[in-house]
């Protein structure tokens, strides 16, 4: 028990940091929300006809065309199993890919599983009417982002990377600081790294313009008004196979997003991006 | 409150939240409200669609070179309706085409009659809702002439094609499909739309009973199921009221967009 005489003892307050603004909050959960629901209504309309084809067209009985199908096939002695095949590649993936349980438990033959869907079963016309919805919910959000994120200068000041940032030298820094999960600390947790400035700005500025104009590319409509589109991604199933890339990619961006959020400190991270205000420890005196 | 246990509650709150969207969400497709509002997406869509098309901007068309080696046949492709079966045994020569509705002026086509008027030939693709596509040649007289010769009514604001199979249909909306006549329907821009014909030929050759002999609807701008197949007759009307279940379609009835430009 420490008396009254003792001396308290120095320690340095953590800074409470104003890190991200109203309209960054606000439009990052929007677009949590739209992409969460494009992404499972998008796996249950591929399920529709889980193939991908290059060029102009692809159906059934093109198979020079296809270069992806999920499916599902006997072996000799009658097992069924799912695949997945990718060009002259073919990897079992049966209870995930190709068969899986179904939402009444009883193994189903479906390309992606219901429980990765929405809705859990197979209804194109539910999913299809939600996945249009929330592609305004994108686009429009995106465009608030994009407006706001250019005025206030968001873009320009966080993250455009700077030429030296682009170094080599500097990019294998991070990825070595990003190796041994070393988070910064003090005035350097204020700003982006290069990684996250090149993740964050290749999901907002290629994924999701990709995304969506390959999305428009496979509207006939929207084909006939802006044919170059179709021209640009090289025909429509092309299109639609840069669509699912995409996609896939995004995916993978938000999985080691979330695993960063996790490993960085989950409740710090998710509170900045809440209220705004990010807790930064300072740095250890040397 | 220490920092450990609202990090703790958080992370607990976290948990239930995901537990319950994932219970809730199958359950956000039933109600009727979230409905409502998910389904104003199309009438944006197609408002907008149509405010950076032009009326008339045709369907990219494409040589002989770029045509599916093999044109897949989907929905109905074969007919059993007793009426159906007869006109085929007959080789659809007793077999008419009736425009009526909200016309001045009733029509009864044969197939030398819609073979007789100006052709139109393109090589056009058809996307399918389920994704895949294919390219084909097309050959029939166009709809708009056929129109005009009718003498629409002023209050016409939709064409609906009635046709002759019964489709059972994939399950949807998980449940069983109900057995029913197909049907479909445009508004006046795309009925009237330079591409938009009542194919009587495919490929060189006349229609196959796969792909919908005698008369099939073309509407380039939009997606597979508008392309009404098996086509008996064409009615001008000002509302979808009292035409199966009321949205203007077969698979519009089981939850598909009417608007199918996307």
């Amino acid at each position: 028990m420490a008396s009254v005489a003792d001396p308290l003892p120095v320690r340095r307050m953590p800074e409470m940091f104003y890190r991200h603004a109203l309209v960054t909050r606000i439009t990052h959960w929007i677009n949590a929300l739209a992409i969460t629901f494009l992404i499972g209504t998008g796996l249950n309309i591929f399920n529709a006809h889980p193939a991908l084809y290059w060029g102009q067209y692809g159906a059934d009985d093109d198979d020079a065309k296809r270069w992806l199908e999920i499916g599902s096939a006997d072996t000799p002695g009658g097992q069924a199993y799912g695949f997945l095949r990718i060009g002259e590649l073919k990897i079992t993936t049966t209870g995930v890919l190709g068969i899986s349980k179904g939402a009444n438990g009883a193994p189903s033959a479906i390309g992606y599983p219901s429980w990765a869907t929405f809705p859990s079963q197979r209804d194109l016309a539910t999913a299809r009417n939600w996945h249009f919805f929330f592609a305004w919910v994108l686009i429009l959000n995106g465009l608030l982002y994009l407006v706001w994120s250019t005025i206030s200068g968001h873009i320009r000041r966080d993250l455009l990377p700077r030429l030296k940032e682009l170094s080599p030298a500097n990019i294998a820094h991070d990825i070595w600081t990003h190796a041994r999960l070393k988070f910064p600390k003090g005035e350097e947790a204020k700003r982006y790294h290069i990684l996250q400035k090149l993740s964050y700005g290749g999901t907002v500025f290629v994924l999701i313009p990709l995304v969506i104009f390959t999305g428009l590319t496979m509207s006939p409509a929207i084909d006939a008004a802006w044919p170059w589109l179709v021209s640009l991604f090289g025909g429509r199933q092309s299109a639609r196979s840069i669509h699912w890339v995409a996609a896939n990619l995004i995916m993978v961006f938000i999985i080691v997003h979330i695993l960063m959020v996790v490993l960085a400190g989950p409740y710090n991270e998710i509170r900045s991006m809440i209220t705004g205000r990010f807790r930064i420890d300072p740095e250890k005196a040397k | 409150m220490t920092i450990l246990s609202r990090r703790k509650l958080f992370s607990a709150g976290g948990v239930a939240a995901g537990g319950l969207l994932l219970a809730g969400c199958d359950n956000l497709t039933k109600s009727d409200s979230v409905g409502k509002i998910v389904r104003s997406a199309e009438g944006a869509t197609k408002r907008w669609q149509r405010l950076v098309s032009d009326r008339n901007a045709l369907a990219r068309e494409f040589t002989t070179a770029d045509m599916s080696p093999i044109f897949k046949a989907n929905g109905t492709t074969d007919p059993q309706e007793a009426e159906y079966l007869q006109h085929v045994d007959e080789k659809f020569a007793n077999w008419r085409l009736k425009v009526d509705g909200l016309v001045n002026t009733p029509l009864s086509l044969s197939i030398a009659d819609l073979n007789s008027l100006p052709q139109r030939t393109q090589i056009t693709r058809h996307d399918c809702v389920e994704g895949w596509s294919a390219i084909g040649q097309w050959r029939g007289a166009q709809l708009g002439p056929i129109l005009k010769a009718a003498n629409l009514k002023t209050n016409a604001r939709f064409i609906v094609f009635h046709c002759a199979d019964n489709y059972g249909g994939e399950v949807s909306k998980g449940g069983a499909q109900s057995t029913s006549i197909y049907y479909e329907s445009v508004d006046l821009i795309d009925a009237f739309h330079p591409q938009t014909i009542l194919a009587t030929g495919m490929n060189g050759a006349a229609l196959t009973v796969a792909h919908g002999a005698p008369v099939r609807l073309r509407v380039e701008r939009q997606i597979g199921y508008k392309q009404a197949k098996y086509i008996m007759r064409i009615e001008a009307v000002d509302s979808f009221a009292g035409i199966g279940s009321g949205n203007g379609g077969y698979w519009e009835d089981r939850g598909y967009e009417w608007y199918a430009g996307i």
